[in-house]
Order: C-alpha cells, then sequence, then structure tokens
C-alpha cells in the first residue's frame, strides 16, 4: 500500500522536490515537537538537534549492527530520546527558565562530543551503511501522526495544564499542577518525536555524522517555531516547510544569500520577539489573518455549542492595538 | 478542632525574618483576617501557608495533616486555594480554560486519556466545562467565558481569580486582598460574594487594606506588625487593642476621617 | 585535534538540503576549531616540554592565565544578570568582535598595544551598548522566553555578520611585543602570560572600585536590587543599564584581545565556547555576583585544565558542561552566591 503510493508520488514528484518534501516533514515534526515545549510549556530548549541525534543513532546501530527492521527501529528509537528525556529532563526541569536553557544546551553539546568520541557511532567519520527505507508516504503518515497527537494533547487537562506553566508558573503550582512533572512530560513527549524524526532522518540520508546534529541546528529548529508562532502547531508547519525551502530556492536563484541564511535567522528571531512576540501565527492580540478566521469559525462552534449568544464574539481581537506591542 | 493550625511559624529569608513567630488557628466555616502596615509579612504568610515558601521554623496543621514540607499541588489537593494580590491569571487562556485550570487536581485524565481523548474523557471534559461555567455565574462573571483573560476589566479579573480558586473545591480559601483597586460599589459587591462563599461552608482567610470591608465581614482578626502578631480578637477587640492602634489603625483612622 | 573541519570537510554537502549540509556555519568547526584546539595542544605541548617540570604545578599556572580570561567574561555576563536577569548570549560574540577589533588596529593601523586594546575595548563598549538598544530595551516588559530568544538571536546574527565581513579562516594574532620565555620557582611561563594575568588583575580591581566607589556603581547595584524602587529614586535606569553593557562588553574585549593572543588565533566563531564557559564561570561564582564571577572564572580555569590532564581533551568541553550542569543542580546560587528566592 505505502509502496503503491510512493510509486504513485514518485511519478508526480521529481527526485529533488521528493527530497525536498522528505526534509521538510522531518524538520516539521521536530518543530512541532519542540513547539511542544517551547510554545506551549514556555520552557526554552536548545538541545533539540541532540534528541534527534539520539534517534538517529539509535537507529542507525540498530539497522547496521543489529539487524533490526525499519519499523521496530524508528519506534526504538524514539522510545530511547524519550528515555534520555526523562534522564535529562528531571533534573534540569526543576531549574528557571533561563538556567535551563544554558543547561539544554550544554545537554546537547554533551551529546554531540560523546557521538564524537565513541568508537561505536564512527566518531568524526560518521556511521555508513544504513538502508534508504524512509519514503514521503511514511513521512507524511509520521508528521500526521505527530500533528494529531499534539493537537489532542494541548487541548486537554494536560495541554491546559503545560500553557498554565508558560504563563504563570507559580499560579499554576498553587492550582494543583505538578508542575516538575508535567514540565517532565511535556520534555518526553517532545524528545519521543524528535528521536522519531531522527530515525527517518537516518533511513532517509543513510548516513549520520555528529555535526549534522549541532547548536545550529537546534537554533535553525527554534526559528522555525518562532517564525511559525509559539504555540501554534500550524504554525510549526507552515514555519519548517518555509524555512526548509527557501534556502533551497535561494540556493538557485542567490546562493550568497542562502549561504548566508544564518545572518537572516538571526535578525528573524530579534524582529519577532520584538515585533511579534508570539510568531506569524503566535496567539497574542495582535492575530495575523489566518488566526482571525480560525477564532471566528471556533467561537461560532462553542456559541453552537453552549448557546450563549453574546459571548460569541469576544474572541475576534480588538480593534485597537498596533503590531508593537508584546504581553507586559 | 481548628480546621487550620499555625504553630510558631517563622520565615526567614537571608538574614531577614519576614515572619516571627506566628501562632494562630483557623476555625472551620469562619471569615478571618489578617491585616497589619505593609511589610507586616502577611502575604509571605499565605505564601507559607501554600507551600511556595517553606517555612524555616514552626508548624502548618491543616485536617490534622502537616504542611510543612509539601508542594503547593499537595496542599491544593488538600482543599486549601488561594488568589494573589498582584493578579496572576493565565494570561492568554480564556476565562473558563482559567477555571477549568483551577479544577486541575479534581480531574483525571492522564496523558494517554489526553490524547486519545476515550467517552469517559470526553464526559469529565465536559461535566468540568460546565463547572466552570457555574463557578463564572457565581462570581459574576456570566457571558464573559470565551474572552481572553487579560482582555478583562480589572475588577472582573479578581472576581476570576476568585472563580479560579472555587474551581479547586478548597475546604479554605485564602485570598489576598482581594478589594484592592476596586470602587464602593465593587467592594460592596465583593462583601456580598464572601458571604456567599461562607454560606457554602468554605472557610475564609482574607488580606485586606480596606478597614470597612474587614470590619464588616470578619470574625476574628490577626494583627501583624513587622512580622510578628501583635493582637488577635474579634473586630471589636482588635479596635480597641492599643498595639494595633499604634502600629496601624490610628494611621489609617486618622487617613480616613 | 588540529585541523578537525578538515574532517567533515571530506564528506560534502551531498545529503543536500537546508541545514542538514554540514556547512562551515556549524558548530562543530567552532567548537573543535581552531581556538581551542590549540588551547588543548598548548597546554599538551607544554607538559610535553616541561616533562621534567612539576607537571601539576605547571598546569595550574595555565589554569590560572585562561581562567583569568573567563572570569573577564563572566564579569559581563553577571553584571548584566544583575540589572536585567537576563544571559546576554551575544556576550560570547562581543568578545569575538573585541578581539578581531584588536587585530586589526595592532596589524592595519599600526596602533601602539595599550592603545589598541583601550580602542578595542571602547568600540565594542559600543557595540554592547547597540546591542542592548536594539534587542533587549524594547523587550523591557516582555515575557523572559521573548527576551532570551531574542538575545540568541543577536547572538547568532553577530556571530554570522562577522563570519560575512572577516570570513571562517582562522587569522593569526602574533603579539606586537616581544614575548620571552623565562622561568620562576621550576615553572615556565613568559611575558604575555604574565601581562594577561596582569590585564585582568588591573580591570577587576578597577570593576571593584568603579562598583563600590563611584555614585554610577551605587546606581548600578540599586538597580540591580530593584529597578522600580531605583527609578523613584531619580536613578536613570536606562542610562545605568546603558553603562552595564558598556563595562561588561569592554572586559569581554579585554579578554578577546588577550585570548587571541595567547592562542595566536581569531576567528568568527571563537566566541561561542568562551562565552559559553564564562557563564559557567558566572554561575559557578554565583551568578549576579561580581566577585563569584572572579572566583568562578579562575576555578573553572584550573578545574579544565586538570579535567584535560585526568581525561583527554576531547572531552575538555564535556566537562565544562557537565560541571555547569551539576552546579545548577546542587547549588544553583554558586560558590560565594546566597540563596534567594523569586518574589511572589
Amino acid at each position: 500500500m505505502i509502496d503503491w503510493l510512493d510509486g504513485v508520488l514518485r511519478g508526480f514528484i521529481n527526485p529533488y522536490y521528493y527530497g525536498i518534501l522528505v526534509t521538510i516533514g522531518i524538520n516539521i515534526i521536530l518543530a512541532l515537537s519542540l513547539n511542544l515545549v517551547t510554545g506551549f510549556t514556555g520552557q526554552l530548549h536548545l538541545g533539540h538537534a541532540a534528541f534527534m541525534a539520539i534517534g538517529a543513532y539509535t537507529a542507525g546501530l540498530l539497522s547496521t549492527k543489529a539487524g533490526f527492521g525499519f519499523a521496530g527501529a524508528v519506534i526504538v528509537a524514539g522510545l530511547v530520546a524519550a528515555v534520555a528525556g526523562v534522564i535529562v529532563g528531571l533534573p534540569t526541569l526543576r531549574l528557571r527558565g533561563d538556567y535551563l536553557a544554558i543547561a539544554t544546551l550544554g545537554f546537547g553539546e554533551i551529546v554531540r562530543i560523546t557521538l564524537l568520541n565513541l568508537d561505536i557511532t564512527g566518531g568524526p567519520f560518521g556511521l555508513r551503511g544504513i538502508p534508504r527505507q524512509t519514503n514521503l508516504p511514511i513521512v507524511i503518515l509520521a508528521v500526521l501522526f505527530s500533528f494529531l497527537v499534539l493537537r489532542s494533547l494541548v487541548n486537554s487537562r494536560m495541554g491546559r495544564a503545560l500553557i498554565a506553566i508558560r504563563e504563570d508558573e507559580v499560579a499554576a503550582q498553587t492550582m494543583g499542577i505538578d508542575t516538575t512533572r508535567l514540565k517532565v512530560t511535556s520534555f518526553t513527549v517532545a524528545a519521543f518525536f524528535a528521536g522519531i524524526a531522527g530515525a527517518l532522518f537516518a533511513y532517509w540520508f543513510r548516513y549520520l555524522n555528529p555535526s549534522s546534529f549541532g547548536f545550529m541546528v537546534s537554533i535553525e529548529l527554534l526559528a522555525m517555531v518562532v517564525f511559525g508562532g509559539l504555540g501554534n502547531l500550524l504554525g510549526s508547519v507552515l514555519g519548517a516547510g518555509v524555512m526548509t525551502y527557501l534556502p533551497e530556492f535561494l540556493r538557485t536563484v542567490a546562493p550568497a544569500i542562502a549561504e548566508r541564511r544564518l545572518v537572516f535567522y538571526g535578525a528573524l528571531l530579534v524582529i519577532v520577539m520584538i515585533l511579534r512576540p508570539n510568531g506569524l501565527l503566535g496567539t497574542s492580540s495582535e492575530q495575523g489573518w489566518l488566526e482571525i478566521w480560525l477564532a471566528r469559525r471556533r467561537s461560532q462552534g462553542a456559541a453552537g455549542r453552549v448557546g450563549s449568544g453574546p459571548g460569541a464574539g469576544s474572541e475576534a481581537p480588538p480593534a485597537t492595538g498596533g503590531a508593537g506591542h508584546g504581553p507586559a | 478542632m481548628a480546621l487550620l493550625e499555625v504553630r510558631g511559624l517563622t520565615m526567614e529569608f537571608g538574614g531577614l525574618r519576614a515572619v516571627d513567630d506566628v501562632t494562630f488557628d483557623v476555625h472551620e466555616g469562619e471569615i478571618l483576617s489578617v491585616i497589619g502596615p505593609n511589610g507586616a509579612g502577611k502575604t509571605t504568610v499565605f505564601n507559607v501557608l501554600t507551600g511556595i515558601y517553606h517555612p524555616t521554623r514552626g508548624d502548618i496543621v491543616f485536617r490534622g495533616q502537616r504542611l510543612n514540607a509539601l508542594k503547593p499541588h499537595q496542599i491544593t489537593a488538600l482543599g486549601i486555594a488561594r488568589t494573589f494580590q498582584n493578579i496572576r491569571l493565565f494570561r492568554e487562556m480564556s476565562v473558563w480554560e482559567n477555571v477549568v485550570v483551577g479544577a486541575h487536581t479534581r480531574l483525571k485524565s492522564g496523558f494517554f486519556s489526553s490524547v486519545f481523548k476515550g467517552p469517559a474523557t470526553r464526559r469529565e471534559e465536559r461535566a468540568a466545562r460546565e463547572r466552570a461555567y457555574r463557578h463564572l455565574e457565581f462570581v459574576g462573571l456570566k457571558g464573559l467565558e470565551t474572552t481572553k483573560a487579560r482582555q478583562l476589566p480589572y475588577g472582573a479579573q479578581r472576581r476570576l481569580e476568585i472563580a479560579r480558586a472555587l474551581a479547586a473545591e478548597p475546604r479554605l480559601l485564602l485570598l489576598d486582598e482581594p478589594a484592592a483597586g476596586m470602587n464602593a460599589g465593587e467592594t460592596e459587591e465583593l462583601m456580598g460574594l464572601i458571604r456567599r462563599l461562607k454560606e457554602q461552608s468554605i472557610t475564609i482567610i482574607l488580606i485586606e487594606h480596606d478597614m470597612r470591608m474587614v470590619m464588616d465581614i470578619s470574625e476574628r482578626i490577626v494583627v501583624l506588625d513587622h512580622g510578628r502578631k501583635i493582637a488577635e480578637g474579634t473586630p471589636a477587640e482588635v479596635r480597641r487593642h492599643e498595639a494595633v492602634i499604634a502600629a496601624y489603625l490610628g494611621a489609617s483612622a486618622r487617613a480616613g476621617g | 585535534m588540529p585541523g578537525s573541519g578538515a574532517v567533515w570537510r571530506r564528506f560534502p554537502a551531498r545529503t543536500g538540503f537546508a541545514h542538514r549540509a554540514p556547512s562551515r556555519y556549524d558548530w562543530e568547526e567552532t567548537t573543535g576549531g581552531a581556538c581551542l584546539a590549540q588551547a588543548s595542544t598548548l597546554v599538551l605541548y607544554r607538559c610535553a616540554a616541561e616533562r621534567g617540570a612539576p607537571l601539576f604545578a605547571q598546569q595550574l599556572i595555565n589554569g590560572l592565565v585562561t581562567g583569568s580570561t573567563y572570569a573577564l567574561i563572566a564579569l559581563g555576563y553577571t553584571m548584566v544578570y544583575g540589572v536585567l536577569q537576563l544571559i546576554n548570549f551575544a556576550h560570547g560574540e562581543i568578545y569575538m568582535v573585541g578581539a578581531f577589533t584588536g587585530l586589526l588596529l595592532v596589524t592595519v593601523a599600526k596602533l601602539p598595544f595599550p592603545l589598541a586594546l583601550l580602542l578595542a575595548m571602547g568600540g565594542t563598549a559600543v557595540l554592547g551598548v547597540t546591542i542592548e538598544f536594539i534587542a533587549y530595551r524594547p523587550l523591557r516588559r516582555s515575557s523572559r522566553l521573548s527576551v532570551l530568544i531574542s538575545a540568541i538571536g543577536m547572538s547568532i546574527f553577530v556571530q554570522n555578520v562577522a563570519l560575512w565581513i572577516w570570513g571562517p579562516s582562522t587569522r593569526s594574532f602574533l603579539p606586537p611585543f616581544p614575548v620571552t620565555t623565562f622561568t620562576i620557582a621550576g615553572l615556565r611561563t613568559n611575558t604575555l602570560d604574565l601581562l594577561t594575568l596582569l590585564v585582568a588583575v588591573l580591570m577587576m580591581v578597577g570593576l571593584h572600585l568603579l562598583v563600590t566607589r563611584t555614585k554610577l556603581g551605587k546606581a548600578m547595584r540599586a538597580v540591580a536590587q530593584d529597578r522600580e524602587t531605583a527609578a523613584l529614586m531619580g536613578i536613570n535606569v536606562n542610562r545605568t543599564i546603558a553603562f552595564t553593557f558598556a563595562i561588561g562588553s569592554s572586559l569581554a574585549a579585554a579578554a578577546g584581545v588577550m585570548v587571541g593572543m595567547l592562542f595566536n588565533a581569531v576567528t568568527p566563531s571563537m566566541g561561542v565556547m568562551p562565552g559559553l564557559k564564562g557563564f559557567v564561570a558566572a554561575v559557578l561564582g554565583g551568578i549576579g555576583h561580581i566577585p563569584g564571577a572572579m572566583v568562578g572564572g579562575l576555578v573553572l580555569g584550573m578545574a579544565e585544565v586538570l579535567g584535560v590532564a585526568l581525561l583527554s581533551s576531547q572531552w575538555r568541553d564535556a566537562v565544562a558542561f557537565a560541571i555547569l550542569i551539576l552546579v545548577l543542580l546542587y547549588r544553583p546560587s554558586g560558590l560565594l552566591g546566597r540563596r534567594t528566592q523569586e518574589k511572589v
């Protein structure tokens, strides 16, 4: 079934775009999962690439050294990354926000340095010989799965608790939320999906090198999430799509700019924080057109369910407020 | 037996003693006010009672259970809820969601039922939302359920804090200056609300600067000054208490006319 | 591990897409790269050269010199954290720009070294104030997360603009004065090491006097304690914060110039690791605590050199981060800091 679908897709899409779409899909999973931690739970996480690396190397080693099949290796990779998430999250998520950022950054570096110095991973020479078993239909399935699970999660008791932690951690504790436990859970779920994404990455590129999982990768993922909107899942899809495709596009049109993209990513992070702290599709009072449209639809739905007419229009943003205001 | 016993409570920060050997009881069903000049340690007492700080010395016993080493969420689960002096709402969440977060400890769904919403989870969600709407109606915020918390006017934000605390189904409710910034009419409404809470057999500790409200509504008053308890008694007793007049009421009475 | 860049350059960008391709921006090069590789080879070289000398004591001297530069960087973190409760992620980049400015002033403008050092400090002070003005001041009332993300963006921006202007290759920074090696009490050292220590000590003494004896220092301490009350007392808070950035940045520039000469290497990515380690040093000493930053820098420098001696130089950075995480977990207030609790 999947093979048949893959054949159809390959018939329609040329190999270059096929490859870009696979990479976009993998990045969407990474951005969505990072958004859970940073956008919804409000914890700045600068080591997401490390979970991806753990997933990728787990899958790579299981495939090349232990004879695992594709499905088994991908799932185990997700689970190993999740376990790493618990191990890292338990101690570090007790830390205040800005310390957490540094601790996750340090964790990411430790993982990279470890991969670089182990024999089994091939060290700086990398890991080779992984079969190419990731294809576009599988990636699309994985993206759908991640999106639906995460959307369901953020619209639940647990998701509300995560957002409450982001909004005001002290108040959240006082409302009976075990903040440490929930932060670790969010971190673990994110690590799981990053591990899956890493495994898909391994089975697509067939070659792994620690330098593919450095700090700058974590930063690019953060830029995708910020660009699309902290706390907005659709935004992460858009952010990952645009920020994966754009450099590819520019590479052919304006290679100098594509090569210097980090200059623009850096500026983008600053500018977005100043002008639209919740990103292009973020949940702030200064909403984008899509968010306004969605809010209207949602409030119509809510009005239908609850049957309270007057409250229906109140989710629409106020007409006041220029683009320059952040939340106080 | 007292609902809450506070024994020799002391809270130090570095060298600073914010609360110094404070002892008092809170009886089931009463409204107890804690008053004192700014910096007397009132809010610190609330922070210790709710587990945000752990006391340096002393004991806090709630319904026979010692709270000293418990975390805030455990204390909430036992039945203590609070509001904050400097409003701390979940600003980007809607009004009803704020209240449902307050009910966090009263809901069950865990990680997997959150993701794969079965019928039981959906039923629980619906019931929680309906309860939240009732709490909002109770505090007078009907019709504003889907507004974002930060878009509410100031007075409504204070009432939302109370609704959110009520959702935790507390036995004991701590209100930290609920009338701050309210005009006379709003304060009057608030007093009505607090009396209705008492009728629902919720015990209340109130920190408040509005002396008319305190004298009117409280059954007993504890007076703090520089972290120490300087008086305790009925409003009439406290009003006559010399130390209190010296430390606090004198100035306020002159200023208020 | 000289030329670790070459290791992966053997694998050209064939994997293709977006950030997957090992690019010259990758951190791989920055961390494994020139500056630190030389740092560790320098240590090993010295140890080998001094096979007869007491190895342990010799390494302590190396640790002392590196540590004093960490301390200079840490001071900037700690001062900014004190007044803004912000980790200034761009601080390592300020250090890098300081090194470049010093190098260009010495080699291109042919200025005498003391003047070049002072001008480099002045130039980066302006850069620090500009960064504060652009990336942090508009976010004074925003959430901590927003400011942190802005800080990271600024760091990436400055580093990559430097890469754009100056290119990725390592530039040599030979001291513009004769360096002589000599032996004190059986330990080998040289004038450059001593000058680095001297500069660090002078800066720290100057900073200490500034903070404790001047009106500006008093204003800084007041803003650190309570920004609103300070404003009510008539202190110009924005100006005080700007001065804090200026002073912190110029200290980082001094460190950058000295390290550039110590390792004879200046690159756009040289700020990343020392920047992080400066932060580790600040946390180790107790963030927001000025003497703590000095002690933290020295302790970290020593710990690292000993770590390299015990394990191996590849693990050097991992050891530093492990120290960071342990300190954060077991003594988040640092060696000298006092326990503080967030106000509710």
